[in-house]
């Protein structure tokens, strides 16, 4: 039911889009202005918010170190729980792994738990081409899927939709898959929640096989771990006979006691709460009570690559909680579909290339889809520092071209900059010929910049791309280092009119 | 104390005035500032977009330019920074121990402006006078790369005459953000957009910053708006007096 992120355009195309969609834009800048005010209040409550991200990196970092240790002790604790341990190298392997315990119970439909790791390997479209219809049971999940629509961020996959596009979309299409809107649907939020609730009431109710993921996974006990908002996880983690719970290996934790600062950091980082409404926690399988058969699938998928990845690494202590997405300024304006991918924002930006490789033009086109303001650092509660990564990234893309036949114009461009300032006396030829170049761009000017100097005008070639929207002072006749020479560092005096700038 | 001033390549070529004012400013606080010739690049713009093995001889020239002196001045957060928390990155890719050596000396040894001022030389006023309306952008590398904190504000809040007004939203990125304004303009421009809007809202005449690349960017979109905001480095206000005024 739901779209794909396949085949969509690299990230400069497909952000020109999004910010042509002014809507869209405040849509945007409305929700990630209020979740990063909310963010901001409850975290300067806490004293030693800092020794808390210090701990949380910690405890991810010591899990990543010896994950194939802490792994093993999770299938060891899971079986003993009596629950089944798949292991899936990638999406395809996880998802037929699902679809076979769907089959197994002759189920033609599951119920979901909201999941990052599901959205990732693209399950539902696997299960819909098996035949069996995949419910999304989270709010902002059911309006994505209802809407036909892509996630647009990781925490509030449809933070893009206003109150008015989402009773529109209740009341176009939950009748064709389950108990219709209410007629005199309005768009209150609790009205709207309302609808909802009835809606997935059912669902709850009959489905015979539920899917969840996990926020982490604890080792020495073999427990999985959902923390949610709405309790819609904990219904479908109770209700239904059978459990499938698809895990990213990355989500290990090696003691209970880890869990300690994660779930203090999680919630005031994602949804500026003090705490999340909802923690369940399953271990395997409790006759008589709950899921009688329990599988969980512990995914790869790309997890191993980044692992090696020496400074990407670090990329997988991600908690999923979105903080990176909601201060930063380039998600803001284009949202997450840009980033073609169900990790969108500055995460979204060094996880894809991480898990994937750099080898398309889409996935090479996400290192650059930042400003390197380094305000998702500052915010993140395990200390990923996206910007180093970032820039490490897109070392990687430009060695994934050092063999090309035909060099790309960027390249050329680099190399013959770093050519000219490994030298002194190059870069001083080089001044002296964009000073020449201002006399002339100069003359052609009409525009006189407040303080006096004149513009450069509208160029052509690449530098269109800077004075489509923005005046470029012309390059002054002098450069700074001509004007150290000629008065000897200021201290002759500087009468030269024609060599002002 | 031997010190150099790192005029940055942004500087050099585009605004030779930000180095002058460094200058000024400094032989004013009794600072011999020496401009070591051999001097290019910080080498930023070709590590930020990847080209790491381009940026090896880039960073040779400048701990080679800058080796032997106590202090190393630059009017620019971003180049600081690079010096400061990129250099090592470099180094360690090139494999040259002398490298990682020289890095290792230079970076620690590299202050921005403001930094400069009010950490080494201990002064918050300058002695500048500059009677006009004027809001601060925090640029992203000087606020969050580098840590300046404060030091800036404080040092604006010190010049005579001036009328300081807060800058909404002031800690968020303009945009500019080096080959990204190219590579993304779309984005870049959209970024600068409500960054211009913030400062006109402000109502003052001169926007400041301790970064040129940052304020080309939203100077170039407050003069295509035909807004009359000009925009300065904050060398050039500190640099002024009631002579100059």
């Amino acid at each position: 039911m739901s779209g794909t992120f396949v085949g969509m355009p690299a990230f400069p195309t497909a952000a020109r889009e999004a910010l042509a969609d002014t809507q869209l834009r405040r849509n945007l800048a409305h929700a990630t202005r209020t979740i990063r005010d909310k963010r901001a209040a409850v975290v300067a409550e806490v004293e030693g918010w800092e020794e808390l991200r210090v701990a949380g990196a910690a405890v991810k970092e010591a899990a990543l170190r010896d994950l194939a240790t802490h792994l093993e002790t999770l299938e060891a604790s899971l079986v003993r729980a009596g629950a089944t341990v798949h292991w899936a190298r990638d999406a395809e392997e996880a998802c037929a792994i699902v679809a076979g315990v769907a089959r197994d119970h002759g189920a033609d439909e599951v119920v979901k738990v909201k999941s990052m790791a599901t959205a990732e390997i693209g399950l539902n479209e696997a299960l819909e081409a098996e035949g069996i219809a995949a419910w999304e049971t989270d709010l902002a999940e059911l309006i994505v899927q209802l809407g036909d629509d892509l996630p647009s961020h990781i925490l509030v996959p449809a933070i893009h939709r206003n109150r008015a596009e989402v009773r529109e979309i209740f009341r176009r299409r939950m009748g064709d898959v389950g108990r219709p809107a209410p007629d005199d649907l309005t768009d209150e939020p609790s009205m709207l929640a309302g609808a909802a609730r009835e809606h997935l009431r059912d669902k709850f109710l009959r489905a015979k096989v539920a899917v969840s993921g996990a926020n982490f996974a604890v080792a020495d006990t073999g427990t999985l771990v959902v923390v949610e908002s709405e309790g819609n996880g904990r219904m479908c983690l109770t209700l239904p006979d059978v459990l499938v719970s698809v895990v990213g290996i990355e989500k290990v934790v090696a003691t209970w006691s880890d869990l300690d600062p994660m779930l203090r950091l999680l919630p005031r980082s994602s949804t500026g709460e003090r705490m999340n409404p909802y923690t369940s926690t399953w271990s395997g399988v409790t006759p008589g009570d709950g899921p009688q058969e329990v599988h969980v699938v512990l995914l790869d998928n790309g997890r191993t690559r980044a692992l090696a990845d020496d400074v990407g690494r670090q990329a997988l202590r991600c908690i999923r909680c979105s903080a990176c997405l909601n201060v930063c300024p380039v998600y803001e304006r284009v949202g997450g579909h840009a980033y073609g991918s169900v990790y969108p924002g500055p995460i979204g930006a060094i996880l894809n290339p991480l898990l994937n490789g750099v080898s398309d033009e889409q996935t090479a086109s996400l290192p650059y889809a930042s400003s390197l303001c380094g305000a998702c650092f500052e915010v993140c509660p395990v200390r990923i520092d996206i910007p180093s990564v970032l820039v490490d990234q897109r070392a990687a893309v430009v060695d994934s071209h050092r063999g090309d036949r035909v060099p790309k114009p960027e390249a050329v461009v680099m190399k013959a900059a770093a050519w000219t300032f490994s030298d002194a006396r190059r870069l001083r030829w080089a001044e002296r010929a964009s000073g020449v170049a201002g006399r002339v761009l100069g003359r052609f000017s009409r525009t006189t910049l407040p303080g006096g100097r004149t513009a450069a005008g509208r160029l052509p070639g690449p530098a269109a791309g800077w004075t489509g929207a923005r005046d470029l002072p012309a390059p002054p006749p002098e450069s700074f280092r001509e004007w150290w020479d000629r008065t000897d560092g200021g201290h002759r005096p500087d009468d030269d009119q024609e060599g002002r700038s | 104390m031997r010190v150099a001033l790192q005029v940055t390549c942004v500087n050099d070529a585009m605004f030779p005035d930000t180095g002058k004012a460094v200058v000024r400013l400094l032989r004013r606080l009794g600072v011999d500032v020496d401009f070591p010739q051999a001097q290019t690049c910080c080498g930023q713009p070709m590590v930020n977009t990847g080209y790491l093995d381009e940026a090896v001889p880039v960073v040779r020239t400048f701990v080679d330019a800058f080796a032997g002196y106590d202090a190393i001045v630059t009017p620019s957060g971003s180049c600081a920074g690079s010096a400061r928390h990129q250099h090592s990155i470099v180094a360690d890719r090139s494999g040259d121990p002398a490298l990682v050596a020289a890095v290792a000396q230079t970076g620690p040894r590299t202050y921005e402006l403001s930094e400069f001022l009010v950490d080494v030389l201990d002064v918050t006023d300058v002695g500048a006078y500059f009677p006009h309306r004027v809001t601060y952008h925090p640029t992203c590398h000087s606020l969050r790369m580098l840590g300046v904190g404060d030091r800036p504000q404080r040092l604006l809040e010190a010049v005579h005459g001036i009328q300081l007004v807060d800058l909404p939203n002031a800690t968020e990125c303009c945009g500019f953000g080096g080959t990204f304004a190219l590579k993304n303009a779309d984005t870049s421009v959209a970024m600068g957009a409500d960054k211009a809007r913030h400062v006109r809202d402000t109502g003052a005449e001169v926007l400041v910053a301790g970064d040129n690349s940052c304020l080309m960017h939203v100077g170039g979109m407050l003069s295509r708006q035909r807004a009359g905001v000009r925009v300065m480095h904050l060398a050039e206000i500190l640099a002024a007096t009631e002579e100059t005024a």
